[in-house]
């Protein structure tokens, strides 16, 4: 008590942050670290987007032009691991350091130093993965599935790649456990979890996804490593082991990290929707209880991303009908999604605009991973465009339009500027336009049988390839529009209100904008 | 994708064009509600909230019992399928299939006959940096090989999959089914060509397996059993004139 009579007698002379670099060297501070890892990730998703564009600009004609077969593999790669493990997940968790304390009314995140450190360990997860490409043998060049034994002929890279795996799981499991401290103590008095806004609920769920499967990602590509250099035989038949045991391990991470990259995105729909519908979110209780099952389901759909391993009969079953369950509270979800909108009283700003976009194409991958699920289709559609276009689907017009909806649904509380509205119409316009242009005709081109990552294709599928690059190349450069209107809203701009949006709710608007340095010092009345 | 040429893959053709229908009248229905909401309850068009609709537990039973409903209609045609799929018995004859690091090995089984089956010299001079050839002039560019898979048309054909290096996966739309070719490890996948379909069909190697994974391509030429017969034996006598020779 005595403790939390000197904290409120230290805020009447409030001192603001270091200057200078120094601030973003040694700050605890849950706001100042959110935007580390925002911005972060936008550069993140800048490098990533290059390789994609490398990517695009090789399978733009019939023929090699650019690279080498070997290169254009380490692109495939890198292009993964950067914008999964660099891009959407980082930008997930600088949102929850910024939002999570400001909607459940905390002071901070429980656990400010680990804070510091997760984000540090990631910066440098990350500068040991890019300099991969320096290495001889170049960066890894086996998928960002690691599948042995191709992984394993990885040149001086690969102990490098695996440790900043290590690195980054570390980071995670940080950060995963400082979300769900935070939220199961810090709580102001009377926000009961039931409570609690849906973006808060879906990053609880998924920092224990992350707790739970994150240490089984270290596991397996530990076990590489010691394959590699220590000549154990996990992977190896030749020595008693199997490399399909390594895809089971890797695919109970792998599928339960897709959600770890959709759930907080759902939570973000969940927030805006509603807002620019004035009306609340549609069966609340039924969202929570739909996150929760997606997330349960995660750990018992794994083996359907390799159903072509020959496994045997009933496991193929049991992971066909698992899989198709989870359309079931994944369809409540978009059914209450359009409900909040149904009798509302709707207007369409840029978060909402993004929402929508996420809505609908969402659903569209979501239609695609029901016909994955089906196995003998599966058998046609495995390891093919198709599949390319379906998690593309989910991930860009999905996780990150949904990621984008938050920039711009809270970046005038974050900097205290309303944004330029028409640039992010224009943003909006021409990358709902283009991703489609992008990935839709993927899907064609999966069912006339090309396969994915390879550098080079057979003539009948030059033209899709073509349409799909030149949607490439308008996406990315449409991106450049969402930089320069960051950059803008930080710089200047029309005031924002407390509030910024007509029907504001939630507590995050019931302090000033831009929001001060310490917020909820004291905590909030919750009625 | 293909109907392909076999009665399984007309079955999985059928399986995914059902699907495809069944998606395509849920979006309808769903972007349907969406786009009507979005029209109906403008903001600009004077639509004032109602803020007491909250939950509705019919409403919420209803549409979690029909996806269920959906779901297993969807479900019994592909578990029917899939059973016939895993049933490689019966065969009347078994190819082993060996995935390398950059080609394909073909061995039929019983007869001593084993040959590799390489990209064509046409389409690795065409797919080299810079070699100045257009893809376009190449004819089959990239889905050519040296010496194709030869099988009769007619008959249950087992493949026993494996691979010596890494894993390759081998895949011909036009069958309907692809699987893995593991290290180590031996697979099993069948098919049958329709007896009226002799003819040529191409696929590509479906699992990443290093540099040159896009140019190991698959070619099958399937023929009437008599002369499908006929070329076996001429290979009998030419694999066993080689050893002879070679002793």
């Amino acid at each position: 008590m005595a403790h939390g009579i000197a904290a409120a007698g230290h805020d009447d002379h409030a001192h603001g942050p270091p200057k200078g670099i120094v601030r973003w060297l040694t700050t605890t501070n849950h706001k100042d670290i959110g935007t580390m890892y925002l911005v972060f990730s936008l550069l993140m998703f800048m490098i990533g987007g290059a390789f994609a564009f490398v990517i695009r600009s090789e399978l733009f004609q019939p023929g090699l032009q650019f690279v080498d077969p070997a290169f254009f593999n380490q692109m495939t790669t890198m292009h993964a691991l950067v914008m999964v493990f660099g891009a959407v997940m980082p930008a997930t968790v600088g949102l929850a350091n910024w939002m999570i304390p400001m909607q459940i009314g905390a002071a901070d995140m429980a656990l400010p130093r680990m804070n510091l450190f997760s984000f540090w360990l990631l910066a440098f997860a990350f500068l040991l993965l890019l300099s991969t490409f320096l290495m001889p043998g170049g960066a890894p060049a086996s998928g960002w599935t690691l599948y042995p034994p191709l992984v394993l002929q990885t040149g001086e890279a690969f102990p490098l790649a695996i440790f900043s795996i290590h690195l980054m799981g570390a980071s995670s499991i940080m950060g995963a456990i400082n979300v769900i401290v935070t939220v199961v103590n810090m709580r102001a008095p009377g926000m009961t979890l039931l409570k609690m806004p849906l973006f808060s609920w879906s990053w609880l769920i998924t920092a224990y996804l992350l707790i739970a499967v994150m240490p089984v990602f270290a596991g397996a590509v530990t076990m590489l490593l010691t394959d590699y250099y220590f000549h154990t035989s996990f992977f190896n038949a030749a020595g008693g082991g199997d490399p399909v045991l390594f895809q089971h391990v890797f695919w109970f991470f792998g599928h339960p990290e897709v959600y770890i990259m959709i759930l907080p995105a759902f939570g973000i729909v969940s927030e805006i929707i509603p807002t620019f519908s004035r009306k609340p979110i549609f069966g609340y209780e039924a969202m929570v209880y739909a996150i929760a099952s997606i997330a349960f389901l995660s750990f018992i759909v794994w083996a359907h991303h390799m159903f072509t391993v020959g496994m045997p009969l009933a496991g193929q079953l049991f992971f066909s009908l698992s899989t198709m369950l989870i359309a079931v509270p994944t369809g409540v979800k978009i059914f209450n999604w359009t409900a909040t909108m149904w009798r509302g009283s709707l207007s369409f700003e840029p978060p909402m605009l993004f929402a929508l976009a996420f809505l609908f194409l969402f659903t569209i991958g979501g239609f695609s991973g029901l016909m994955l699920a089906i196995v003998p289709a599966d058998y046609q559609y495995h390891d093919t465009y198709f599949v390319v276009a379906h998690f593309h689907y989910v991930l860009v017009p999905g996780s990150v339009f949904a990621l984008m909806a938050a920039v711009y649904y809270w970046l005038p509380k974050w900097t205290g500027h309303m944004y330029d509205m028409t640039l992010a119409k224009w943003h909006f316009w021409l990358s709902a336009i283009f991703v489609n242009v992008l990935f839709f005709p993927q899907h064609f081109l999966g069912l006339a049988g090309m396969p994915r990552r390879i550098p080079d294709y057979a003539s009948q599928f030059a033209d899709w390839n073509m349409v799909s690059s030149i949607g490439a190349f308008g996406f990315g450069l449409s991106q450049l529009l969402f930089i320069w209107l960051i950059v803008k809203c930080v710089r200047g701009g029309k005031r924002a209100t407390a509030g910024v949006w007509d029907w504001p709710h939630g507590l995050e608007w019931t302090v000033p904008s831009p929001a001060p340095y310490h917020t909820f010092q004291k905590a909030p009345e919750i009625l | 994708m293909p109907e392909g040429v076999s009665e399984l893959s007309r079955e999985i053709y059928n399986i995914h064009m059902l699907m495809l229908w069944i998606c395509l009248a849920i979006a309808v229905v769903t972007f349907g509600a969406m786009i009507v909401a979005m029209i109906r309850f403008r903001k600009s068009r004077g639509a004032v909230a109602d803020q007491k609709l909250l939950h509705n537990a019919r409403l919420e039973a209803t549409w979690t019992i029909i996806p269920v409903l959906i779901l297993i209609g969807m479900a019994i045609p592909s578990v029917e399928t899939l059973v016939r799929i895993e049933d490689t018995s019966g065969s009347g004859l078994t190819v082993k299939v060996t995935g390398h690091q950059w080609y394909w090995q073909y061995e039929y089984l019983g007869s001593g006959v084993s040959f590799y089956s390489r990209l064509a010299r046409k389409s690795d001079v065409a797919r080299q940096r810079g070699s100045g050839v257009d893809p376009a002039t190449v004819e089959n560019y990239l889905l050519d090989v040296d010496k194709p898979l030869i099988v009769p048309t007619g008959v249950k054909i087992r493949l026993l999959l494996t691979a010596n290096d890494v894993i390759h996966a081998w895949w011909v739309p036009d069958f309907g089914m692809k699987r893995d070719a593991i290290p180590g490890f031996i697979n099993e996948m069948w098919i049958s060509v329709d007896a009226d379909k002799p003819g040529t069909y191409r696929g590509q190697c479906a699992e990443l397996c290093g540099a040159d994974h896009g140019f190991m391509p698959i070619v099958v030429v399937t023929k009437p059993k008599a002369e499908f017969d006929a070329w076996l034996l001429s290979q009998k006598q030419v694999a066993g004139a080689t050893l002879a020779a070679t002793e």
